[in-house]
């Protein structure tokens, strides 16, 4: 693999643990559903990339799933969704920006720890994929906890599967079924979490999920 | 063509779920809901006696036959008992025909995802089939629509794909490993090529990749402290579907963990994937098993009831060697038809009570004694008292338990002393004293729970040679 091509798959992936970083701070939903679209957008050039670089033309459907569907279909839904809840205001969080940037400085960290010692046999470029796909990862499950706004944890769980998506990617060869189910799955759960969506808003007039906490393990 | 019964357990659920999701009439629908799964539970019991060829997408071996046998005959009685538990729900008003339509439907998806998860030979198509599964019973869960039927879903919903996710990078980083050895494509997530070069792998890679997929499936199993969405799931859900659950989801999540134990047992390198289960699997037993004194609802006490049990299957699991894992095997086997069995009793006792609160029942054994002393055996069974199948097994839980690590089995015998105290002290006030609450009348088919009882205390009474050299054989693949 030449310099170039290593250079800009390393780039890429770079650009999606500092989008993931970006996510934590929105205090917006409009900004953080574009936000999001960027870090679909970003996963989308990516996996294309990986793709070009790997002669796997099978990849370029992963990628055209998460330009599509990811960076365009979803967040222009949930846009509509969040106009028509009428929940437009800013995002409560239960840690501060400062503690959840912090937090997620450690989690990167922790994951380029982990993931460089352990995979020194393979070959750079997946390891170093994968360190950034493990940071993406725990970024998102860093997002749902800090998140008590049910679009916010959504959005969260969708950035997750983006760091999966660009692990899958980045392991070499790994069979088309995994990609395609991924992003399959991503359209099941994004149903679901719709059709929760409307249903919560029928049902208790709000979408934070701190509304739903009232019945906490026992029934009285 | 010949008969393939890997197709039928496949293709009867998927068919039929495509029926239902057309047909109108419940009265139909639920009937063909009873025909479907009796007919899949056929074709899994002529893998018994003629075992098609194993490829690169679907496998059957001894274990996973043994699986897939409980899964569809639980699925098989559930069914019968779902036909007058849902009739009444819909007299009562609390289901709609059309929730009742898709909720057949969903049914068999979900019998058609466990069968696929436990067949398949495919690392990624099992996790497709789990994601499958937990995607269908979220959609059950919250089937009633109600406040707390929400949040549990959602809670469910939320932790579950958390955990699938966990999973899913988890397999992943095993074709990592397998890359190297194996070589690029399909091959290298073809369990019986992996296992067959585990050998190979690189063991650093295979330690990381068991850990997040023992956290990602464990959050399935519900084992604590990821057990959070498990207790409400049970709760708010229809109570076939807790019956299922219990009686069948966890076992499938299990099993997916113990494929990939079996990977790594085939790599000298890599860790002992035992104390790791063996850990949550102690820490699952002790919490739930106090968890269970300050339980209100019914559903909500069998619930941690279940993840005491499954506590103690992962442990006898993590414990490995020929004893412990029959006496898993055999766990897991009376729990899937015990718990199941009182999911039953306890559905039709919360439609005469029209509650589940415990407070409002009371007295049962005198309301309605068929049910209640049901309920009793049930309990009896589960709490492990002699000489039913529970019993068996646990004491060959403690007793291999004790020959090697006396300390854990000090705990664990503790564990299962503190639930049995627990769930005694609520069946009392559940079964005896002066009756309390509505008495409503049963409409119950009692079939499907005796059915399951008199099962368990068969096997606690008589082991018949024949079942107990074939779980032998299948703990001795476990290793």
């Amino acid at each position: 693999m030449s310099r170039i091509d290593f250079d800009v798959a390393h780039m890429l992936a770079g650009l999606l643990v500092l989008i993931s970083f970006m996510q934590l701070y929105q205090d917006r939903l409009y900004a953080l559903l574009n936000v999001y679209a960027l870090h679909a957008l970003t996963l989308a050039a990516s996996v294309a990339w990986q793709a070009m670089v790997q002669d796997a033309p099978h990849l370029y459907v992963t990628a055209a799933i998460a330009l599509v569907f990811k960076a365009i279909i979803i967040p222009v839904a949930l846009h509509r969704i969040i106009v028509r809840l009428g929940i437009h205001r800013e995002i409560e969080k239960v840690v501060g920006v400062g503690s959840a940037m912090l937090a997620g400085m450690g989690l990167v960290a922790l994951s380029m720890v982990v993931m460089l010692r352990v995979t020194y046999a393979a070959d750079p470029l997946a390891r170093e994929d994968l360190a950034f796909a493990l940071s993406v990862v725990l970024l998102g499950l860093l997002m749902m906890v800090t998140r008590r706004n049910a679009v916010g944890q959504v959005v969260g769980f969708m950035s997750l599967e983006n760091g999966l998506v660009l692990a899958a990617t980045g392991a070499r060869g790994m069979p088309l079924v995994v990609e395609i189910s991924v992003a399959f799955s991503i359209l099941i759960a994004f149903i679901v979490i719709g059709i929760f969506l409307f249903r919560i808003r029928e049902r208790f007039d709000t979408v934070d999920v701190a509304a739903l906490d009232q019945f906490r393990g026992e029934r009285q | 063509m010949t008969f393939d019964a890997l197709a039928g357990v496949l293709l009867i659920p998927a068919v039929a779920a495509a029926l239902l999701a057309a047909l109108p009439d419940y009265r139909v629908t639920a009937r063909l809901n009873v025909a479907a799964a009796a007919l899949t539970f056929l074709c899994a019991l002529s893998l018994f006696v003629r075992r098609p060829q194993s490829g690169a997408y679907l496998i059957v071996d001894d274990l996973n036959a043994t699986f897939i046998v409980l899964t569809t005959f639980v699925g098989l009685s559930t069914s019968v008992f779902s036909l007058s538990y849902i009739g009444h729900e819909l007299q009562i008003g609390r289901l709609t025909p059309p929730f009742v339509r898709f909720y057949h439907a969903m049914y068999q998806v979900l019998m058609f995802a466990m069968n696929l998860a436990l067949i398949a030979n495919n690392i990624g198509l099992m996790w497709v089939a789990i994601e499958l599964a937990t995607l269908t019973t979220v959609l059950m869960v919250g089937i009633y629509r109600t406040h707390e039927a929400l949040e549990a879903a959602w809670k469910y919903f939320i932790l579950g794909s958390v955990g699938i996710a966990l999973a899913l990078f988890g397999t992943i980083l095993v074709y990592m490993a397998a890359r190297p050895v194996v070589g690029e494509g399909l091959d290298a997530m073809v369990w019986t090529v992996l296992v067959r070069r585990a050998g190979a792998f690189d063991p650093a890679l295979l330690d990381l990749a068991f850990v997040f997929l023992l956290l990602g499936y464990g959050t399935k199993v519900g084992l604590a402290p990821l057990h959070a969405w498990l207790p409400d799931a049970h709760a708010e859900g229809p109570t076939p579907i807790s019956a299922v659950l219990s009686g069948l989801l966890l076992n499938v999540a299990l099993y997916a963990l113990l494929r990939f134990k079996m990977l790594l047992a085939a790599n000298a390198g890599a860790l002992a994937p035992g104390p790791l289960m063996v850990t949550l699997g102690l820490i699952s037993l002790v919490f739930a098993a106090f968890m269970l004194y300050r339980r209100r609802d019914i559903k909500r006490l069998f619930a941690y009831s279940s993840i005491e049990h499954m506590g103690i299957i992962t442990f006898a699991f993590g414990m490995g060697g020929p004893l412990a894992n029959f006496a898993g095997l055999l766990h897991m086997t009376m729990h899937s038809l015990t718990k199941s069995a009182i999911f039953f009793a306890v559905g039709h006792v919360a439609q005469v009570k029209g509650t589940q609160r415990i407070a409002d029942m009371g007295g049962l054994t005198e309301t309605h004694p068929v049910l209640g002393w049901g309920l009793i055996l049930g309990v009896v069974a589960i709490a492990g008292l002699p000489p039913l199948g529970i019993f068996m097994s646990e004491f060959l839980v403690v007793s291999s338990t004790f020959a090697r690590a006396p300390l854990l089995a000090i705990v664990l015998v503790f564990g299962l002393l503190v639930g049995l105290a627990g769930l005694f002290l609520r069946l009392n006030s559940i079964a005896f004293g002066e009756p309390r609450g509505a008495v409503g009348k049963a409409q119950a088919s009692y079939v499907p729970m005796f059915a399951h009882l008199s099962l368990v205390v068969a096997a606690g009474v008589y082991m018949p040679p024949a079942l107990v050299a074939w779980f032998q054989n299948v703990a001795g693949l476990l290793g």
